[in-house]
Parts: C-alpha cells; structure tokens; sequence
C-alpha cells in the first residue's frame, strides 16, 4: 500500500514538475524574444556567435552531409537497379537531402555541438557569478547572453542547411558517377524533372525554426545550471538530449504543415 | 543621521522560510560597515536586496533615498549604476582580458572615444595595482588577488556612490588579504570627497575590525549589533564575544 502511495506521490510530482518546467521555458521564449526586439542591438556578439555556430560547423556539418549524401546513393543503388530505375537515384537523394535530411541532420550536428556550448558557456557563467556580475551593471543577461545566440542560430543554420545539401549531393554524385557508374548527365539532369524550389524552402524553413529552438533550448538550459561543475555538465546534458528530441519532434509537425502551405 | 541604505522593517522570506526578520537600519554615507555573521545568517540575501536582485517580503529599503522596492525592471537596471560590486571570487569574463573587462562598462555606458577608454581604463588598473603586461591577459592567466584588484577596478569604472565587497579576501594569503583591504581603505579615501560609501560582507573579524568604521552583525536574520568598532568590541552579545575571541 506505501508503495502505491508513494508511486503515486512521485507520478503526481513530476507531472506538476513537468508542468512547471514548461510554463518556465514558455515564459523563457517569450522574454527573450521581448529582449531581441529591444535596444540596444549587439551586432558584434551577433556576429561573433555566427562565426562560431556557423563557420566553426562547417566542417562537422560537410563531413556528416558528404558520408550521408554517398552512404544513401548507395543504399538507393542497391535496391533501384533490382527495378532499373538507377537513373532516378539523383533527384531521390536530393529531394531527400533538401526536405528531410539536411535539415535534421544539420539540427542534430548543431544540437550537439552548439546547443551543447551555448549551455556550458552560460552555466559556467552562471557559476562563476559572471551573469550576476551582468545584472549588477544593469545589462540584462538574457538580451546580452542570450538573444545573439538564439539569432546567430536561427541565421546560420539555414545557411548550414543550403551546405549540407550541396555536400550531400556532390557526395552522392560521386559515388553514382564515379564508382556506380551512373551516367553523369542522368544523374544531373533527372534532378530537373522531380525537383521544386519549394522543396529547398521547405529545408531552409525547418533549418530556420530548428535554428530558434536549438538556441533557446541551448540558452534556457544554460541559465538554469545550478550547483557548480556537475550543474553546468547536467545543463549542458540536457541542452543537448532536449535539442535532439524536439528536433526530431517538430520536424514532424513541420513536414505535415509545410507539406499543405507550400 | 546621513544614510547611503536604509532598511525599515524589512522581512525576507523564501515560501514559508525567513530569511531576514524585522530589520531597521542605516548605513552611514562615506564610510566602510562590515556585514559580520555566521554563514547562513542572511549576509548574501541582504547584500542582494540592497542591489534590488530580490524583492523584499514586507518593509522598505531605501538607497541614496530612492525607494528601490518601487523601482520596476527598467528603473532598477538603471539605478544600479549608483552601485559597483566586488564579487567573492571577482567574477570576471572569462573571455575577456583585464583590460576588456574594466573597459566593459565604459563601453557598454558612456560614449567615450577608444583613446579616452584606454586611458581611463590604464589608469583605473594601475590605481588597483596592475602592471601594464598583466592588463593583457586574461582572468585564468592571474592570481586570486590580482583577480579581485581587476574586479575592483572594473566596478570602479562607472564612479559608482556605494561599493559592495561580497567576502573580499576569500580564498586570500593572509599577506594578500591586508593589500586587498589596504586598497579598500584607499578607494574609500580617494573617493570621500563624494561621500563614497563601501559595504563589506567578510567572515574576517581581525581585517573588520581594522579596516571598517561601523559593523553590522546578523545573527539568523536579525541584526544583534550595530555600531562603530570601539562599541562593537565591547558588546556583550554570546555570539559577538565568540567571534571577537578568535
């Protein structure tokens, strides 16, 4: 019977928790998206959280698109040449690449490498006392820690995704025309006959919101570190898992509502 | 009486726990009061009441007589700038050198040319005893004591009319201990002619009772001394004799 009871104690308290930690993060969105509207505009921390998010990415971000690209030509050759439609291997990859792939796996690389920095930058800050040393100045620590994060985001993973796609596909090229032996004017051309622009939109678009939510999940988790070194590894842990997850959650949702407004 | 920070019947409450219970005081414009007192007594909460970081539960606090717990966000943020503050472990950026850190503020506040924020920084930093070279390295790259010299000059910076030292000599060799109050007393003294007023949280009772004018005793939320040095060490109070026969 204490059993029960204390099963059902705990069930209850962390649905109130769960309940709790949501209207947090709500309210975290809604604070920080008051603070980015508002001066004073910090271009250089901007900027500077671009260089690291985006260009810093580049190269985790085309080694993942290039094997991807290859690994998936290949696979589709496997299966294609048994029906002898090996010619539509091209366009297949990349509509794949720029609807589906790009995106995700762009979000995915980028929530674990910047989500994970954002939490530990901040956490670490947090610790240290460096946020308080901010608040004490009168700077507002969301806007001056938070708000370029979140937009460098949102503006660089766009851009990653538009790389990982190329990357992508000049990696299937290669394996389709110069190990498959695929026609190399088939294989670039077909893309022609399937592919939309909408289709890189709609990559582009899920790059841009997957972009917001890496960086406020980054960022809220960040602030939230308490309790010194094992705090920040915590934040950083959950920044990482919870930028991961809603990812691959919202990508969901997001396909079915593109899928009707594009 | 010419008062920096008044506090009038002000309770602190954390839910169902008090923190801080029934204080009424004054600090005194121009000089250095100690805040003494066991851990757990609600040092840090006073100290971040009196920088509107937490709302007080009931009562009124009062810097350089404005009512700050009437002050909303945006007020507030701009009030600060009449404070500086010394953290325990100097809480500078870490991404900064010593020198963008002191320069922090200026740029982010005033509209001074680069040449004039140079100048004034360098100045700021060789008045807190930092060499030039040190100037260009970061927080990691220095000691403890020159970590809290460049957290002095940084809260300096701004001019500010009430200085806060959260346990300033923490973590300090006794020798570098008495060069950070040596530099206390001698910012305050700089600084008299505006009736510069330091606030210290400390857990050191010699270097208090050296360096302060006035020491503030908190015991479980509750101020059991106020007074000047002299009448501080002949208080009868138990838990004062404790800490004066250390």
């Amino acid at each position: 019977m204490v059993y029960i009871k204390n099963w059902i104690e705990q069930l209850g308290q962390s649905i109130i928790d769960s309940i709790t930690g949501l209207g947090d993060f709500t309210q975290y969105m809604f604070i920080t998206a008051f603070w980015a509207i508002k001066p004073p505009f910090r271009w250089k921390l901007l900027w500077d959280q671009m260089y690291f998010i985006g260009n810093k990415s580049l190269f985790i971000v085309s080694l993942t698109a290039g094997f991807t690209g290859m690994v998936f030509a290949l696979q589709i050759y496997l299966g294609f040449t048994f029906m002898n439609i090996d010619s539509l291997i091209g366009p297949l990859v990349l509509i794949s690449l720029a609807k589906e792939l790009a995106p995700v796996f762009t979000g995915l690389v980028v929530a674990g490498r910047c989500g994970a920095a954002m939490a530990a930058q901040i956490g670490t800050m947090k610790v240290t006392e460096q946020v308080d040393a901010l608040e004490v100045m009168g700077i507002n620590s969301y806007q001056y820690l938070s708000v370029p994060r979140i937009l460098a985001a949102m503006l660089s993973m766009p851009l990653l995704t538009g790389i990982f796609l190329f990357v992508g596909y000049l990696g299937s090229w290669l394996i389709g025309v110069k190990v498959l032996g695929i026609d190399a004017v088939i294989y670039t051309m077909k893309v022609g006959d399937f592919m939309k622009l909408s289709m890189i939109a709609e990559g582009l678009i899920k790059g841009f919101v997957f972009g917001y939510l890496i960086g406020v999940i980054g960022t809220y988790h960040g602030f939230k570190v308490s309790g010194g070194a094992e705090g920040v590894g915590r934040g950083t842990n959950m920044a990482v898992v919870w930028g991961m997850i809603i990812v691959l959650i919202v990508d969901f949702f997001l396909t079915n509502f593109l899928a009707k407004i594009l | 009486m010419d008062y920096a920070i008044e506090f009038k019947n002000v309770d602190k409450k954390y839910g169902e726990q008090t923190i801080l219970h029934d204080l009424n005081f004054g600090i005194h414009k121009g000089k250095i009061t100690t805040i003494l007192g066991f851990s757990g007594a609600g040092k840090s909460t006073l100290m971040k009441i009196i920088m509107g970081l937490t709302p007080v539960t009931e009562g009124d606090v009062l810097v350089l007589d404005t009512k700050i717990n009437d002050l909303h966000d945006m007020s507030l943020r701009e009030f600060r700038k009449n404070f500086g503050m010394v953290f325990q472990y100097a809480a500078l950026f870490d991404f900064l050198t010593s020198f963008e850190n002191v320069a922090f503020p200026l740029r982010e506040f005033t509209k001074l040319k680069e040449p004039e924020i140079k100048k004034k920084v360098l100045d700021l930093l060789a008045a807190t005893g930092i060499q030039v070279e040190a100037a260009y390295k970061l927080p990691s790259e220095l000691s403890g004591g020159m970590r809290k010299r460049v957290g002095l000059a940084r809260a300096l910076a701004l001019e500010p009319q009430i200085m806060l030292y959260d346990e300033p000599t923490s973590g300090l060799d006794p020798i570098t201990t008495h060069v950070v109050y040596d530099l206390i007393v001698d910012t305050a003294k700089r600084n008299e002619e505006r009736q510069f007023t330091s606030v210290i949280i400390s857990h050191d009772i010699h270097a208090t009772l050296k360096y302060s004018d006035y020491i503030l005793f908190l015991e479980k939320g509750k101020v059991v001394e106020h007074s000047n040095v002299e009448t501080f060490k002949k208080s009868v109070n138990p838990t004062i004799r404790r800490f004066l026969e250390l």
